[in-house]
């Protein structure tokens, strides 16, 4: 019980402080690829600071639902970033959500996002609200697919278990595996509104999805969504990193050599993943909002097949 | 000893109906009545969940119909559970009913039918012959029939009268054929007749497809829901509630007891089928409910939405059967009845919101309203928890039985057959993409109706609901929460029913620590917890809601919307139903309902507004219930001919009709 509690405690204080670094190497790299300088990559965290002291402002006509919804999305992305193995399987609570349950929990937190961008009764936030719900409906699908093909390689839709089992010698080469590796790559670049689907360094109005729908927020409300935005990308490249190169993840009471070990290498982890999104950033144009449900549906499309490949032949 | 008591309760309601009927008008009639009704509709719900605890079967047979069958009656696990969804949507109803009733404008016209509806829905479950279940069926059609029509006499509500009485009649027929071919040439009424002896695969057929076509017009699947729409919002919302929430769910009985129970050993292609007609319906469900800006229409798609979730559950369980899976067969059917109880639940908390801003503003158009969070906060809370337990987020109980329905569909390649190992995981994902248009519809529902500004002087004008119409809303609202944080409460009290089905159970999930996680098949390691998931979310809050009132800072200050520095006064600029919708309307709606959008200019100079139209073609009514209402005409027009002939003209039609007669019967011996 103690253990189970600390294991949470440590995941959950790790995810939250590294998102914001996470971020910021990703604006930074973003930055030198396009030979500017940029900012520091601690600049989040200056960011969120420099909101929590200042003044919080709010609409005349926004309700209880505007100044509660940052805390639930908040809560609900925080709970799910805990959910995904880091450095170690033992996240603490394994057994009480599976894959599903964690794009649940985003759903969750889309679902209080996209409200409260409808609450102040402004257009932009309706425009911010219903593309993203839009992008959503072609995202979870794609994402069920891909959390079905992975279930048929390892049995299970429990994410240390299908990450036990990619890690384990008997997988061999699956095709299957890269076809969702692509598909879940694809997804993670469209639920955290990075370019080609969303930019999110613009307030350009006619592109923006996400930065639309935080329009009217200020202070420390603002301050909890972006940390829950940098927490999202942190949840999707730790998903990846541990379904897909699961390697030199520490087991469940581990030696505190495998665990320092691990720490590094999911630190490295990051920081490719990091490297990698600003690469694909910076060489791609964003697209029309309603370009994107084809550019989804084509992770719908690698979900379907790396299922029906895994479906048609036991050993790709 | 339970269908006794249930058949008390039957026979209190039917009571109630008939003092309720000259008494009517009297001021003490609706209080009266309504608390009778959720007096006697409590005591059937206990007696249901009594049956199911102890998963015993009682019978009786009482001396009333046809003289040489009587009439039978039975409770068993099958029949308790969904005894319980009715009597729980009853109970629920009837207390909203007790304030909502109050403010309509003749609440004395669907008095003396409510008690009759709920009496004929209880009937309908516990009817052991066929005979019994047709006579209470019709009898549930007939006073559901007369809720919809003695409310109020607009053209709209005939209309949908209408509609829906022929479809029901079509229901009754179709069910009638399947117990003519159950009984065989025997004629044996008695279910439990129809039980011992077997059908042939033809036959066997032919009875799914009856079934489905009776009990699934009644249910709503897709084609045949188009009655469903027009009749369900055009009730008082109690009864809409009651409708939707509670009487597809006797039609879902209906189904399972046809072909679970009645029917014997299924092909696996029949469950094909099934899980094929359900996966459309909740697609097709959901993309009409997101074209609608009528709140209690859309509310009625959503109905056909999840019934389609339910029949998918249904034909997993039907497949895995035929199979000889028979623990994946009990998840798939647990889900299933899981998923009806949890849907009778939000989507009754749903209709009553949606009675209650009608009662405030008058208006059902989400177009007009808005902003009505404000004037409205407790019926704003109670619609949001039921809008996000039938998005399927959780830790809320839609999700819960979603998860099920997920994980039953993730056992497939366990399936000898390759079509159904193909089917499972792509009607799983067609039910995530509906699981998703639904969070999306209920974003622009709640959205716009409850957020933003006010767009009419309505909406501005609206005040909060009574205390008994909130008592009801928070109470279901509460068991969406309980339901889902403890979802291994009710699928343990689901097991019995479940098993009856299938012959199996899923694994006891252990009660006295509700935290432990659902389990769906002993064999795989995938769990849930909703009570985990719903203590982290509130640890993870107050921890954010701490760190904010010590760290950061506290000042706050109201000011006028920034958005992006034009703000706009006028509260027609925020985005309506219609705009929500507008981007998954171009992507699906574009295929699904051929939606046209035009926009007509006016020619530089003219003073004339610019036109936007939207044109959707509703593939069900144009390809199925035109076609057929046409050839109705047609064909009476073509008949009417004979209502203006000559006396001479009809005898001697009756005379040629007789010779007919006599030849065939000559030729036929």
């Amino acid at each position: 019980m103690i253990a189970t509690v600390f294991m949470l405690a440590v995941q959950a204080i790790l995810v939250l402080l590294l998102a914001p670094l996470l971020t910021g190497i990703v604006r930074t790299a973003k930055a030198r690829l396009l030979r500017r300088r940029g900012p520091s990559v601690f600049q989040p965290y200056r960011d969120i600071f420099r909101l929590l002291r200042k003044e919080t402002v709010v609409a005349h006509n926004a309700s209880w639902l505007f100044v509660a919804a940052p805390t639930f999305v908040f809560a609900a992305t925080w709970v799910a970033a805990t959910l995904v193995p880091t450095f170690t399987f033992d996240v603490g609570l394994g057994a009480a959500a599976d894959l599903i349950a964690i794009v649940g929990l985003l759903a969750s937190a889309r679902f209080g996002l996209a409200l409260a961008g409808l609450d102040t009764g402004t257009s932009f936030g309706g425009i911010g609200a219903s593309r993203e719900m839009m992008i959503a409906t072609i995202a979870e699908p794609a994402m069920l697919m891909l959390i079905f093909s992975l279930a048929l390689v390892a049995g299970t839709t429990r994410l240390p278990d299908i990450a036990f089992f990619v890690q384990s010698p008997v997988l061999g080469l699956r095709i299957s595996l890269l076809l969702a590796f692509v598909g879940f790559a694809m997804i993670a670049v469209a639920e955290n509104g990075r370019i080609p689907v969303d930019n999110p360094a613009t307030h350009l109005e006619l592109t923006m999805v996400h930065e639309a729908m935080l329009l009217e927020y200020s202070g420390r409300h603002l301050a909890l969504m972006e940390l829950a935005h940098a927490m999202k990308l942190l949840l999707y490249v730790s998903l990846i990193a541990v379904v897909f190169v699961p390697w030199g993840v520490a087991p469940a009471r581990g030696s505190l050599m495998q665990f320092t070990t691990a720490f590094l290498m999911y630190g490295g982890k990051l920081y490719i993943g990091a490297i990698v999104l600003a690469l694909f950033e910076v060489t791609i144009a964003k697209m029309r909002v309603f370009r994107v449900p084809q550019f989804i549906g084509v992770a719908l499309m690698l979900g379907l097949l790396a299922a029906l490949l895994r479906l048609v032949s036991g050993g790709l | 000893m339970s269908v006794t008591g249930v058949l008390l309760c039957v026979a209190a309601l039917l009571g109630i109906s008939v003092a309720a009927a000259p008494n009517s008008r009297k001021p003490w009639a609706n209080f009266a009545t309504y608390g009778a009704c959720a007096l006697v509709c409590a005591a059937a719900l206990s007696f249901a969940v009594a049956a199911l605890i102890g998963s015993d079967t009682s019978t009786l047979i009482l001396p009333l119909g046809l003289p040489w069958l009587g009439m039978h009656f039975r409770v068993d696990p099958l029949a308790a559970a969904f005894l319980a969804v009715v009597n729980f949507g009853g109970v629920a109803a009837s207390v909203f009913a007790l304030g909502y009733g109050r403010h309509e404008s003749a609440p004395q016209r669907v008095l003396p039918f409510i008690p009759a509806f709920l009496a004929g829905m209880n009937l309908v479950v516990v009817a052991d012959d066929a005979f019994a279940f047709l006579l209470s069926w019709e009898f549930m059609s007939l006073t559901s029939w007369a809720l919809v029509v003695s409310h109020d006499r607009s053209a709209e509500t005939l209309r949908a009268g209408l509609v829906y009485i022929v479809m029901a009649s079509l229901g009754t027929l179709a069910l009638l054929f399947a117990f003519g071919i159950l009984a065989g040439p025997d004629g044996q009424y008695a279910f439990s007749s129809m039980r011992a002896h077997g059908l042939g695969a033809d036959a066997t057929m032919a009875v799914l497809f009856l079934a489905l076509l009776g009990a699934g017009s009644k249910a709503g699947i897709f084609p045949l829901h188009a009655w469903l729409p027009l009749a369900h919002p055009a009730a008082p919302s109690q009864v809409s509630a009651l409708m939707s929430g509670v009487m597809t769910k006797v039609a879902v009985y209906a189904f399972i007891r046809i072909v679970f129970d009645l029917l014997g050993p299924i092909d696996w292609r029949l469950g094909m089928v099934v899980i094929g007609v359900g996966t459309v319906t909740a697609l097709y469900g959901v993309l009409y409910a997101l074209m609608q800006h009528d709140l209690k229409r859309l509310l009625a798609y959503h109905t056909v939405e999840n019934i389609g979730i339910i029949f998918v559950g249904l034909g997993l369980a039907l497949a895995f059967r035929a199979n000889g899976f028979v623990a994946a067969a009990a998840l798939a059917a647990t889900a299933a009845l899981f998923h009806v109880f949890n849907h009778s639940a939000f989507k009754s908390l749903l209709f009553f919101g949606a009675g209650a801003v009608q009662n405030a503003t008058g208006e059902r158009d989400m177009d007009r309203l808005g902003g009505l969070i404000h004037a409205m906060p407790r019926t704003a809370m109670a619609f949001l928890i039921g809008a996000a337990a039938i998005s399927a987020l959780p830790p809320l109980n839609g999700f819960a039985s979603e998860w099920l329905i997920f994980q039953a569909a993730f056992l497939s390649p366990a399936f000898p057959q390759w079509g159904l190992r193909l089917l499972a995981p792509a009607s799983a994902a067609i039910l995530a993409l509906s699981a998703a248009l639904a969070a999306a519809c209920f974003v622009k529902a709640f959205g716009v109706t409850f957020l933003g500004r006010a767009r009419s002087d309505a909406a501005k004008l609206a005040c909060e609901a009574d205390k008994i119409s909130l008592a009801a809303m928070f109470g279901l609202a509460g068991a969406c929460i309980f339901a889902g944080i403890v979802p291994g409460y009710f699928t343990n009290l689901l097991a019995p029913a479940a098993q009856f089905l299938t012959t199996a159970r899923i694994p006891a999930q252990p009660l006295a620590a509700p935290w432990t996680s659902l389990l769906p098949v002993a064999a795989s390691h995938n769990s849930y917890s909703g009570f985990v998931i719903a203590a982290c979310l509130i640890v993870a809050t107050a921890l954010a809601s701490l760190a904010m009132h010590l760290f950061a800072n506290r000042a706050t200050r109201r000011s006028a919307a920034w958005d992006c520095g034009y703000p706009d006064t006028s509260p027609l600029t925020q985005y309506t139903a219609g705009s929500f919708a507008q981007p998954i309307r171009r992507v699906f709606a574009t295929m699904a309902f051929r939606a046209r959008e035009t926009v007509e200019m006016p020619v530089p100079g003219d003073a004339a507004p610019a036109q936007f139209r939207v044109r959707l073609w509703d593939p069900a009514w144009e390809l199925l219930y035109a076609p057929v209402a046409a050839a109705v005409n047609f064909l009476a027009d073509r008949i009417n001919v004979f209502q203006f002939l000559t006396i001479r003209r009809y005898l001697g039609m009756v005379f040629f009709a007789l010779v007919f007669l006599l030849t065939v019967l000559a030729l036929w011996t």
